[in-house]
């Protein structure tokens, strides 16, 4: 072989120019795009931020403890809309947990055929799939109409209790309505993840359990729901977040009163809610209310999901 | 479960080896479960009795003139929602068509280019972070940069932002698919295309790419169901219309979906639009469930 050609086939081993621009671009393309998700965070914190400004030099923290939501004169506070959040979100998972453990545990545990098992599994995910306004509108015209009777005797009862003491007015939009369907809502999330927790639980300590001859809910209860606690803590808080910034169906029959009251029976709001209802038509120091609205409820999520997400490091399986 | 001395010696007594229904822990166990296949009858309820009523209210309105006329004017009766049903294609389009390339070559990067250090663990919390922000926070942003400033074609509510405001969303979920399901590729595959000498854009967009296809699609197409039928982003993003969309307005005018007309018209007090309502109620939610049902369809040959 001449040293020409071996040059040559030497040469060619090499990636032309054009090769390693091609090669470099696309990592750095690739870098690109993922650093775009924390960009977005950002600018969406920063946006918020900023558009709260006016609102926040206005009123302070005092905005979180005042209820009153009054264009005319100018005053705004968000009391009513934090204590919707976090109370339709707190009893919306207080009801949502044993449901969606207790059907999580249904379902992984061999307590029915795995057919049925895998039916009810796909019909939860099902649920998860149907949009919140398609929810609301049921909750509207179905849900509502049904639920007032319920709610009218509720406060006959029952209306020396604070949280009972405002009578179901109208059609029976308020409170209640929104917690059950935030429980409809957040159902599928903690039924999924306990699902996938109880499911990565290793079947050695299965067999143990029941090798001791542990029933099948000492087993359930003594083994194998604190090993996949971590898992299904996680979920929880996860739905939480969900809850707390879950918008359309609550806004739909949350009744949107900026009223404050303990009552769960009467209307109340939602930070979202209030969002949905009021942002594309406010302006002046309205909209920057609304907009610190907005950065509140952005750092609860924000906790609610940061916390979750440690949780579920932290405490992930050790077995 | 305690066993207590006294107790084993009651049964010793009595010792067989037949199931004994009346031990308290067989009736405490019995019941648990009892009470489990109870909660899970409760928990899908709910979907039965939506589904139920969607079907049943919103079949009967299933005509031609649904799909091709616009919704009429108040008082007046028939009509359909042909204008929300292209609009939730064309902004469900967008933000495909934003989110698809973005979320792949970011799930590329973390899959690829930095399975760990500190920079894809950032990531990835961040990815996470934002699948947790509240889909009506994303409208607000949006409408800050790109409506109120009118940023895009000097147009305030548009089909774009509408699209770049559910993009948001989906850029989690594409994603961490994208990622894990690259994850899945055995290293064998990666290490034997870089030793015939491919270079790494060719291993990946040859070789690992077209592997993990099925998963990536599937994840592609379950975001895409979720974007078509989220409404808080929209509302003050894409707004709504009465009327069809036209050729010069495509993407730069206000432009009706079908969840902001099931929000809008859910709120008015006349029978017609409420029933338009319900009937794009059915529309959306077989539409989800169609592209659900498939996506589990494309999964199956990933578990292979």
């Amino acid at each position: 072989m001449a040293t020409g050609e071996l040059n040559e086939l030497y040469l060619r081993r090499r990636r032309t120019a054009y090769d390693k621009f091609i090669d470099s671009s696309f990592k750095n393309v690739a870098i690109t795009m993922a650093s775009m998700v924390a960009l977005i965070l950002v600018a969406i914190l920063i946006v918020v931020f900023w558009g709260s400004n006016e609102s926040m030099g206005r009123y302070g923290l005092k905005f979180l403890v005042t209820s009153s939501w009054n264009p005319v004169d100018d005053k705004y506070g968000i009391a009513t809309a934090v204590y919707g959040t976090i109370i339709t979100s707190l009893l919306s998972l207080l009801i949502a947990i044993p449901l969606g453990v207790g059907t999580a545990v249904f379902i992984t545990e061999n307590i029915v055929p795995t057919k049925i098992r895998n039916i009810i599994g796909v019909f939860v995910e099902l649920l998860a799939a149907i949009p919140s306004v398609v929810l609301g509108l049921w909750a509207i015209f179905v849900m509502v109409p049904l639920l007032k009777p319920i709610l009218t005797l509720l406060y006959k009862l029952f209306n020396w209790i604070p949280f009972f003491s405002s009578e179901p007015i109208g059609p029976g939009l308020g409170i209640t309505p929104a917690i059950l369907i935030l429980v409809v809502m957040i159902l599928p999330i903690i039924t999924a993840i306990s699902r996938d927790s109880l499911n990565q639980v290793p079947i050695n300590l299965r067999e143990a359990a029941y090798g001791v001859g542990a029933t099948r809910w000492g087993a359930i209860t003594n083994v194998i729901l604190p090993a996949a606690l971590s898992g299904i803590t996680g979920g929880v808080l996860l739905a939480l977040g969900r809850a707390m910034g879950e918008t359309m169906a609550v806004a739909m029959i949350i009744g949107n009163s900026n009223n404050f009251s303990w009552s769960l029976l009467g209307p109340g709001n939602t930070i979202a809610a209030m969002l949905a209802n009021q942002f594309s038509e406010a302006d002046g120091i309205q909209i920057s209310s609304l907009y610190y609205a907005a950065f509140v409820l952005m750092l609860l999520t924000l906790a609610v999901n940061i916390i979750s997400q440690l949780i579920v490091k932290r405490l992930s399986l050790k077995y | 479960m305690k066993i207590t001395t006294p107790e084993l010696a009651m049964q010793k007594n009595t010792l067989d080896l037949y199931y004994k229904p009346d031990l308290r822990r067989n009736i405490v166990n019995n019941s648990l479960t009892l009470l489990s296949a109870l909660f899970s009858i409760v928990a899908i309820t709910p979907l039965v009795l939506v589904l139920g009523y969607v079907i049943i209210k919103g079949a009967s309105k299933i005509s031609i003139d649904l799909f091709t006329q616009l919704p009429p004017a108040v008082g007046l009766d028939g009509g359909g929602i042909g204008n929300a049903i292209l609009g939730t294609v064309i902004v469900t389009s967008i933000a495909a068509m934003i989110a698809i390339p973005f979320g792949v070559g970011g799930g590329i990067y973390l899959a690829e280019y930095a399975r760990e250090g500190s920079f894809s663990k950032f990531i990835r919390f961040g990815t996470n972070v934002l699948a947790g922000v509240p889909s009506i926070i994303t409208g607000v942003f949006v409408y800050d940069i790109i409506v109120s400033s009118k940023l895009l074609f000097g147009s305030s509510y548009s089909a774009i932002a509408g699209g770049m405001a559910l993009s948001i969303l989906m850029l989690p979920t594409v994603i961490k698919t994208t990622d894990e399901g690259l994850k899945l590729v055995p290293d064998n595959l990666r290490k034997g295309s870089l030793g015939v000498g491919a270079s790494k854009f060719v291993t990946i967009t040859r070789i690992t790419l077209p592997m993990a296809f099925t998963p990536i699609a599937t994840g592609i197409v379950l975001s895409i169901a979720r974007a078509a039928g989220e409404t808080a982003p929209l509302i003050f993003t894409a707004g709504f219309s009465q009327f069809w969309p036209t050729a010069g307005n495509l993407l730069s005018g206000q432009i009706a979906t079908l969840s902001v007309l099931i929000f809008n018209f859910s709120q008015e007090p006349y029978e017609v639009q409420r029933e338009l309502a319900w009937a794009a109620s059915f529309i959306l939610v077989v539409f989800i469930f169609t592209i659900n049902i498939f996506s589990r369809w494309l999964g199956r040959f990933t578990s292979k």
